[in-house]
């Protein structure tokens, strides 16, 4: 096989292909260590050097390299969480999640771009530069997870972790056209993982298809003693098989789906294209509504940053990372948390910090856990009647770079359509769904708690149908 | 709204020193983002219950044993600067303005 060969299959295909004997386990790690070594699309902050260890017998990973986002803790490789306050940082441990993969037999990479602490939705927030959209180069990958995102779709990575907490999986999924999925709240582990919102973070798959996210979410999920939220899935992750939708009921929701709150036709075209396309496979579609979802994005902008601004507290320059003198202990804080910061995180830290602040709290803070429950409970309510609640991914097709850095909000409205599940803490995934304008849009699936193996089932159906050809992205194309 | 004084004084608590520029665009933007958020106002919350975390498990216990952690050398490699088994920072006395 050639090396193009190799990194062709899909991440299943070559642990398939490894276990039957056709391709070393040395030999894939190669063909993929030097895609990503060659990468034009400043997707990946460090690369291995060396072929790890051959993956023990029997291994179900079977020895497919993982590319993994900077936040997660690597021991003694660089974790930065994309920002420069960790300026030299090399960890002493290696998140849970990780070190679980590794022992499948899925080998670190390389460490992926991203926005400073999770913070963004284009990848332009990243002390390392912004990453390019494989599809075209002008053009953002979506963010926060943007060089996974961008790794996977270009073909350098078979596989990638990344971490949502408002959309950071999803959205740049639907921008670089690959499946991105968000796990229940709970079901993995963030030991190790460099924290941005204690409350809505969860670790969760960037693959080429879905076989491949419940291939690697099986391998994720488990309760850990070291992440006292965590706690694992009822039961195992299974591979889907389904191609129908018979007795499948859809909620589409009118809040999240129509032009006029600000989702581009072309996107929305593409949309209702996979809406028929899943009645014609026996699926029944109909409205719903959730009340609440038009006020998600407040109430996430909020707690959020809140939360933020409290994790980010530790970087003070004293344990780690970089250290500015300046006289005494808190003018050291203050310079080196100014020259350490970069400008978008220095904005969320002061959105929170402000919302916690006396005087603010009850008004902000308070109010914006209330609208959570309500939006929690609009979700409760629209799946006592359908099975999944189903959305475009993001409003738009990846964007040009530098188009929404002036202006925050517009920034922020690309999370319109995730968020309301963030905050209620179920699983979503997000499917390529097609080309408008020649670039990918993605079909959103979302699920009551732990609802995972059904999410994965019919999108999987929904994935053979659609048919779609991600060769636009790919790198050697 | 929020004026220049109250991005200062945000500052400070976020220890966070904005140049004149940085203070003006702060002001512009936080108070885009706050009017946006300010939406919430307009719906009835009276009753609702906030929520804090979304996991439907309360008092998980689990039992209480020594594990290993991290060796102090270990821990310690990472800093900036160290000295007697310990981080070692500015004297906080050396502060022109300790608040």
């Amino acid at each position: 096989m050639s090396a193009t060969d190799v990194t062709l299959l899909s991440a299943a295909a070559a642990a398939d292909a490894v276990e039957r004997g056709e391709l070393s386990a040395d030999e894939l790690f190669e063909a993929y260590r030097a895609a990503a070594a060659g990468d034009e699309l400043n997707a990946y902050l460090w690369v291995a050097e060396d072929a790890p260890a051959a993956p023990a017998p029997g291994a179900p990973l079977a020895g497919v390299p993982l590319a993994v986002k900077d936040l997660f803790c690597t021991e003694g490789v660089p974790s930065q969480a994309g920002s420069k306050i960790l300026e030299g940082y090399r960890p002493p441990y290696t998140a849970s999640v990780v070190a679980r993969l590794a022992a499948a037999g899925a080998p670190l990479l390389g460490k992926t771009n991203q926005d400073e602490f999770a913070m963004g939705s284009s990848n332009e927030n990243s002390a390392f530069g912004p990453v390019l959209n494989p599809w075209d180069r002008t053009r953002v990958p979506g963010g926060s997870s943007g060089g996974s995102a961008a790794a996977v779709a270009a073909g350098s990575a078979p596989w990638a972790l990344g971490t949502d907490t408002g959309g950071s999986i999803r959205q740049p999924a639907a921008l670089c056209g690959i499946v991105g999925l968000k796990p229940t709240y709970g079901t993995v582990s963030r030991y190790g993982m460099i924290a941005f919102a204690s409350s809505l973070d969860q670790a969760g798959p960037l693959t080429r298809d879905v076989t491949d996210a419940a291939l690697l979410l099986r391998h994720m999920v488990a309760q850990d003693r070291r992440d006292s939220t965590s706690i694992g899935l009822p039961g195992e992750i299974e591979l889907p098989r389904s191609e129908s939708l018979r007795g499948i009921r859809l909620g589409v929701p009118e809040e999240l789906s129509r032009a006029d709150v600000g989702i581009d036709p072309g996107v929305l075209e593409t949309f209702n294209a996979t809406l028929r396309l899943a009645e014609s496979l026996g699926a029944t579609i109909e409205t719903c509504h959730l009340p609440h979802a038009p006020h998600a994005l407040s109430a996430y902008y909020v707690l959020a940053p809140a939360e933020a601004s409290s994790n980010l507290a530790r970087y003070d320059g004293v344990r780690y990372g970089l250290r500015v003198q300046d006289g005494g202990l808190v003018g050291m804080y203050t310079k080196t948390r100014s020259q350490g910061f970069g400008r978008e995180v220095k904005r969320r830290i002061m959105l929170g910090t402000y919302s916690l602040s006396s005087g603010y709290y009850d008004a902000y803070y308070g109010r914006a856990q209330r609208v959570r429950t309500k939006i929690a409970d609009d979700f409760r309510t629209a799946f006592e009647k359908f099975d999944f609640v189903v959305t475009p991914t993001a409003p738009s097709v990846a964007f040009e770079l530098g188009a929404k850095t002036a202006d925050p909000l517009a920034m922020y409205l690309n999370d319109y359509c995730t968020v309301p599940m963030s905050l209620a803490g179920i699983p979503a995934i997000s499917i390529p769904n097609g080309l408008s304008d020649g670039l990918p849009t993605g079909f959103q699936l979302c699920g009551p708690a732990f609802s995972e193996n059904r999410i994965l089932d019919a999108a999987h159906a929904l994935e053979q149908a659609i048919g779609f050809d991600g060769s636009g992205g790919r790198i050697d194309a | 709204m929020i004026d220049r004084e109250q991005v200062l004084h945000v500052a400070r608590l976020a220890r966070l020193e904005l140049t004149e520029d940085e203070v003006g665009r702060m002001s512009d933007e936080l108070s885009a983002v706050l009017g946006h958020i300010e939406k919430i106002d307009e719906l009835d919350l009276d009753g609702v219950p906030p929520t804090t975390h979304v996991v439907e498990v309360s008092n998980a216990l689990r039992p209480d044993e020594v594990q290993p952690s991290l060796p102090r050398e270990v821990a310690l490699a990472s800093a900036p600067a160290v000295a007697g088994g310990g981080f070692l920072v500015p004297s906080p006395q050396a502060d022109a303005d300790p608040s």
